[in-house]
């Protein structure tokens, strides 16, 4: 963290809503950061993301959850999205916080890289890494509740990060 | 320290015998996120740095993945962590290191986090943790107090407590 960590956007969700995106982020910082707390409407579906709307396969990841029980590790190649997470909570708890860091957004010569850390007190806890295989520079991010919605008062919060 | 992660206070471990407590109270409700850093060690075994808002000792529960160095494995608990400590028996002057991340700390919802915690050091096994906590409670966060669980707070512990704006 930086003298430069500054908050881009913030939506709380007045409607139930499958997709939040943050549009025409600013280029003028080096990483990202995306925090997210709140709920699903049903199911414990995976959160997933995506950059400037793109739907391809150009997407893998690689990520280790412990369910309270085991702990494991799996990986997905040539997907459609980013790896986020695999369950949110689905209640009025507003158990899930979400975490994620992008590396070098703005840049437009290498492939872009995401860490996340998702926490959910009732169905685990996990870390993943996500590569888009894009070198454009992320102007949109979105993140989206697999098959669901995002819970009436869920919190995005999208901050930005100088390396000087 | 940005101006989005604003200091609150730091609270420093400074008696040769330790403490039994670290507490930040009447916590300003005027951020949006909180970001506790603690450096930590215990003067007995203690392992675990434990949790608590507002005096309140029910309703927590937590899930964690931990490497060991060897193996994985993942388990329940019914506290909130925020973070590991170091047994007196690991290597000297070694602390355990861990950030807890606390989103919407003032909102009428119940309270998640989300932790990253350590205990490298050179004499013994090691372990990394990554805790979900929550507590279901929807009062507003107004004071913490960590205890490590077995023992007191080492001398040179500390704990420093930031809040965060999202606008």
């Amino acid at each position: 963290m930086t003298a430069t960590y500054e908050p881009i956007s913030t939506q709380t969700l007045g409607t139930a809503t499958a997709t939040v995106t943050f549009s025409s982020i600013p280029a003028t910082y080096t990483d990202l950061v995306l925090v997210f707390n709140g709920s699903v409407t049903s199911g414990n579906p995976s959160i997933i993301g995506r950059f400037n709307s793109d739907t391809g396969t150009n997407y893998s990841y690689t990520r280790m959850f412990g369910n309270g029980s085991t702990a494991g590790s799996a990986r997905g190649t040539s997907s459609t999205s980013l790896g986020l997470s695999t369950a949110a909570g689905a209640t009025t708890t507003f158990e899930t916080t979400l975490i994620c860091h992008v590396f070098n957004y703005a840049n437009s010569t290498t492939n872009k890289t995401c860490i996340a850390r998702n926490n959910v007190a009732s169905t685990g806890v996990e870390m993943s890494v996500s590569l888009w295989r894009n070198t454009s520079a992320i102007t949109s991010f979105s993140v989206i509740a697999d098959g669901s919605t995002f819970a009436i008062g869920s919190t995005f919060t999208l901050y930005g990060i100088k390396a000087e | 320290m940005p101006t989005t992660h604003k200091l609150i206070q730091t609270v420093n471990v400074t008696a040769g015998a330790g403490q039994a407590s670290i507490e930040f109270g009447s916590i300003p409700q005027t951020y949006t996120d909180l970001l506790l850093l603690t450096s930590v060690r215990s003067t007995s075994t203690g392992l675990g740095l434990i949790i608590q808002y507002n005096g309140v000792t029910t309703g927590y529960t937590s899930r964690y993945l931990e490497g060991s160095g060897a193996s994985a494995s993942s388990g329940t608990l019914s506290i909130n962590q925020a973070g590991n400590s170091v047994s007196s028996a690991y290597t000297a002057s070694v602390f355990a290191n861990n950030a807890l991340y606390i989103p919407n700390y003032t909102g009428s919802t119940f309270k998640s986090s989300s932790c990253d915690a350590t205990t490298e050091n050179n004499a013994t096994t090691s372990y990394l943790d990554f805790y979900a906590n929550l507590w279901s409670n929807t009062a507003a966060i107004t004071s913490i107090a960590l205890t490590v669980s077995v023992g007191n707070f080492a001398q040179y512990s500390s704990a420093s407590l930031y809040g965060i704006k999202n606008s």
